[in-house]
């Protein structure tokens, strides 16, 4: 997160109910309205009430709190951090160490393309290669559209189905050069179509 | 309910008992139809719980509901050929089913009593279909002890299990035995650890056992970080309550109350059913406090990882189950010494802790009679790679590699020539061709420079080229390598940057020695065994394939055609229409030309993605080595221009 240091303001802001700025991937700033952020806080209070008084549970806060947020900004570590009275750094450790954890906001499709050897064996680099391409982005960044984030996998464990692409949640499994094309422009016209509805 | 007696389970047994028979072959005039649908995650991929509902929808549609349970199963292994549907009585095995089918099955067997024969395996030698699983090569040579209940119970119900004698070693152990015997039962029956080292498991719980310092813990380590491994999921997902049952009788025998199973994220559906599976056995006493109305108590709670492959060295998996980094530390303190918050902690792996309740209620002297003098019982592989019938299988320990990777794994599709086997994923190695008669044991993979690992096997045919599989390993390790350690943070990085040079032409001959050397200066001074066993397969591809190095470093020649930094597209103007739909293809619009001309690729543009070769409807696009090397004269190596007669030469 670009520029913020005092953190601590921010999120009592948020619960005041002022609106509240993020930054976003490219330094821009996003209004997001406060009382979605501020359900957003009531939900991770519930989880943090839940599980602080358990022994160790830090890392299953932090991977709650990145279902809630989508990812864990500054402010979200901070905010943890106080909460279970464990100092910023070690969260930030924490959070910094397991590749789960994001600090990026993701786009709105995230491709999970395994690279375990299963995959690499039947054609993944080749892949990934075109995936790159064909996105303009490198492993683990977002397009400036938020449509895409390209990733790399550790191997999900269904080498059976190799090369697998995940987007999002569904496996895509055997999949070629060509498969890629089609994936990427049906997720385009869709997303065209409701951003029409929008309008 | 509550059970508190041996006699209690025995009356839960027998109320599944029956369907469970039925699905073990017997023939028992239930004028029932089961119908079993794997549920593991590679078959869930291919849309199998579409399946499940479509199929109970269509016979709650026909009104068979009162004689024909759709039930969830555990994987059957056969991944390859899934989402698999198995119908009892007859064990009808339908492979790749898919959502339309599901009427005709419906229609056709289940009211029909007719077999859908285009849904069964088709065995491609004997070209005829097989209706039965025991007829399907793939099973014949298996034998199933961890894996005996996948595929024949509904893991989410705990009574299925108990009609498998599950629960009854830890009823037998609580009631009957002391923990010393217990854990002496355990030493005799030779049973190792299976989660790579291969430790032996009586004497690990003899150790924490020993210890006078209270509480102790149980921890399951079902952080299987491993890429292409998938041998814990499986056991998760198909047999959940072997792993619970067995982490309560290391409780029992070490003195601990509270078990945790670390288990990864990126595992979802194991999640799900250890979340039910725990949830049954706390319900019905098998789990919580006085069990058997005895003085012993046991908890088990879920951790889960967040994507640190690390965290499966245990004494980084004990940091992360307390929600710290996962760094390794220094050994000792054991963590049967000092584990989880610095008290004594067993840590055993999820195919080591499912033979536990195997070992007791078949005994050790059976257990002992299986596999070689050194490693007792079988072992759990994935197959996967270039191999005709990727998927889970389990052998006794001293099998061989032909037999697990022709016999049962099919061999190599489309007639390459096999290459290589990797054992041990990234901290394994890869065996060469001529061990492929060795049996399959702790002792003779190590020989090998490979490892028995947690059992992750990937098949390498001719195509894969063994420096770019050591780099891609080593890109692996390097990239979670924790950074905890000098040796290893410094050292991975740079025996990577060196095998990067080499796949990508810039290698030098001095190069080959420095890899060696830093290899064994990694492996023997790094602090865990991510790092110590980092450079195995390096080491290993350079003992066995040190002729693909060379070529790639003295005549910057990939031989298997792999390494892009090598290779070369040039288009054969004989063979070329000009059509122009290379040219169309191109990302980069390195290919051009014209009507009625052949077209031509400009090398320095030439990303090397190989669309053109894919798009050409007359193979007219070359793959070939870097131009103008020509005949090697120290070596007598010829290096190829790129054409097929070069290549033939060769």
């Amino acid at each position: 997160m670009a520029g913020d240091t005092n953190f601590t303001n921010d999120i009592e802001e948020s619960h005041k109910g002022h609106s509240y700025q993020t930054a976003d991937a490219q330094g821009g700033f996003d209004v997001i309205k406060s009382d979605e952020l501020t359900g957003k806080y009531m939900n991770l209070d519930l989880v943090i009430n839940r599980y602080a008084n358990e022994r160790g549970q830090l890392i299953r806060i932090l991977q709650k709190a990145q279902d809630i947020f989508g990812y864990l900004p500054e402010e979200v570590q901070a905010y943890i951090a106080e909460r279970t009275g464990t100092p910023v750094s070690e969260v930030h450790g924490v959070v910094t160490f397991y590749s789960l954890f994001s600090t990026e906001p993701k786009g709105k499709n995230v491709f999970n393309l395994c690279m375990g050897t299963a995959c690499y064996v039947n054609g993944a680099q080749e892949l990934m290669d075109a995936l790159k391409r064909r996105l303009n982005i490198d492993e683990g960044e977002t397009t400036p559209d938020k449509l895409f984030t390209l990733k790399s996998a550790r191997c999900i464990g269904a080498c059976g189905l190799a090369p697998v692409l995940v987007i999002n949640e569904d496996v895509h499994g055997k999949t070629s050069s060509s498969d890629i094309e089609k994936i990427i422009q049906s997720i385009r016209k869709k997303g065209e179509k409701s951003a029409n509805k929008k309008h | 309910m509550q059970i508190k007696s041996i006699e209690e389970l025995k009356s839960l047994k027998e109320k599944h008992l029956p369907l469970i028979k039925q699905r073990l072959g017997h023939r028992n005039g239930l004028g029932l139809t089961q119908v079993l649908v794997c549920s593991g995650t590679a078959c869930t991929s291919s849309e199998s719980e579409d399946i499940r509902i479509r199929l109970e929808e269509e016979i709650q549609n026909m009104g068979l509901a009162d004689n024909v349970r759709v039930l969830k199963t555990g994987c059957f292994g056969f991944c390859e050929y899934g989402p698999i549907v198995m119908v009892h009585p007859g064990e009808i095995f339908y492979c790749r089913v898919q959502p339309k089918d599901v009427k005709e099955i419906v229609e056709t067997h289940i009211t029909g009593g007719e077999i859908v024969e285009r849904l069964l395996y088709m065995d491609k030698h004997e070209g005829k279909r097989v209706y039965s699983i025991k007829d399907i090569n793939f099973f014949k040579s298996q034998k199933r002890i961890v894996l005996r209940n996948c595929g024949v119970i509904n893991p989410e119900d705990i009574g299925e299990y108990v009609a498998r004698d599950g629960y009854f070693a830890l009823a037998d152990v609580v009631i009957n035995k002391r923990k010393e015997d217990v854990i002496e039962h355990i030493s005799k029956s030779g049973l190792r650890g299976r989660g790579g080292a291969g430790f032996l498991t009586g004497k690990k719980w003899e150790i924490t056992a020993t210890q006078d310092v209270t509480p102790k813990y149980v921890v399951c380590n079902a952080d299987e970080g491993d890429p292409g491994a998938f041998m814990d999921r499986s056991i998760l997902e198909g047999d959940p309550h072997s792993v619970l049952e067995a982490m309560a009788i290391a409780g029992y025998c070490i003195g601990a109350k509270q078990g945790y199973i670390y288990v990864r994220a990126e595992y979802p559906i194991a999640v799900k059913r250890l979340e039910i599976a725990i949830l049954q056995a706390s319900e019905m006493g098998l789990l919580g406090n006085n069990l058997f109305n005895s003085s012993f108590s046991f908890m088990i709670e879920l951790r889960f990882g967040a994507g640190a492959f690390v965290c499966g060295e245990e004494t980084s998996l004990l940091h992360s189950i307390m929600g710290q980094r996962g760094e390794p530390r220094p050994r000792p303190p054991f963590p049967a010494q000092e584990g989880l918050w610095g008290k004594p902690t067993l840590i055993n792996n999820v195919e080591t802790f499912a033979n536990v309740p195997v070992v007791l209620r078949e005994g050790w002297e059976w257990y002992s009679g299986q596999g070689t003098s050194t490693s007792k019982g079988s072992k759990v592989f994935s197959l996967a790679g270039r191999i005709k019938n990727t998927g889970l299988i389990e052998v006794p320990m001293g099998t061989s590699l032909r037999t697990v990777i022709f016999d049962i794994g099919g061999g190599i599709p489309g007639n390459k020539k096999f290459k290589a086997v990797q054992t041990g994923g990234p901290s394994g190695g890869c065996i060469p061709e001529e061990f492929l008669d060795l049996p399959i044991d702790y002792e003779s993979l190590k020989e090998t420079g490979s490892m028995m690992g947690s059992g992750g096997m990937i098949v390498m045919d001719e195509e894969n080229c063994m420096v770019d599989i050591a780099r891609f390993y080593l890109e692996f390790s390097q990239d979670e390598s924790c950074g905890r350690c000098t040796p290893c943070r410094i050292g991975t990085k740079r025996i990577l940057e060196i095998l990067k040079r080499i796949t990508e032409g810039h290698g030098e001959m001095e190069d080959l020695e420095l890899l060696e050397e830093l290899s064994y200066d990694v492996r023997d001074a790094s602090l865990c065994g991510l790092g110590q066993t980092a450079p195995n397969p390096v080491l290993s591809t350079m003992r066995y394939f040190r002729d693909e190095y060379i070529a790639h470093v003295r005549d910057k020649r990939c031989p298997a055609g792999v390494c892009k930094g090598l290779l070369h597209y040039t288009i054969d103007e004989a063979k070329c229409a000009a059509c122009g739909l290379c040219a169309k293809v191109c990302a980069v619009q390195a290919i051009t030309g014209g009507r009625g001309q052949p077209y031509r690729i400009d090398p320095e543009k030439c990303v090397k993605c190989a669309a053109c070769a894919a798009k050409c409807p007359r193979e007219a696009i070359l793959k070939g080595y870097q131009k103008g090397r020509g005949k090697n004269n120290n070596t007598g190596i010829l290096t190829g221009s790129g054409s097929t007669e070069d290549r033939a030469a060769l």
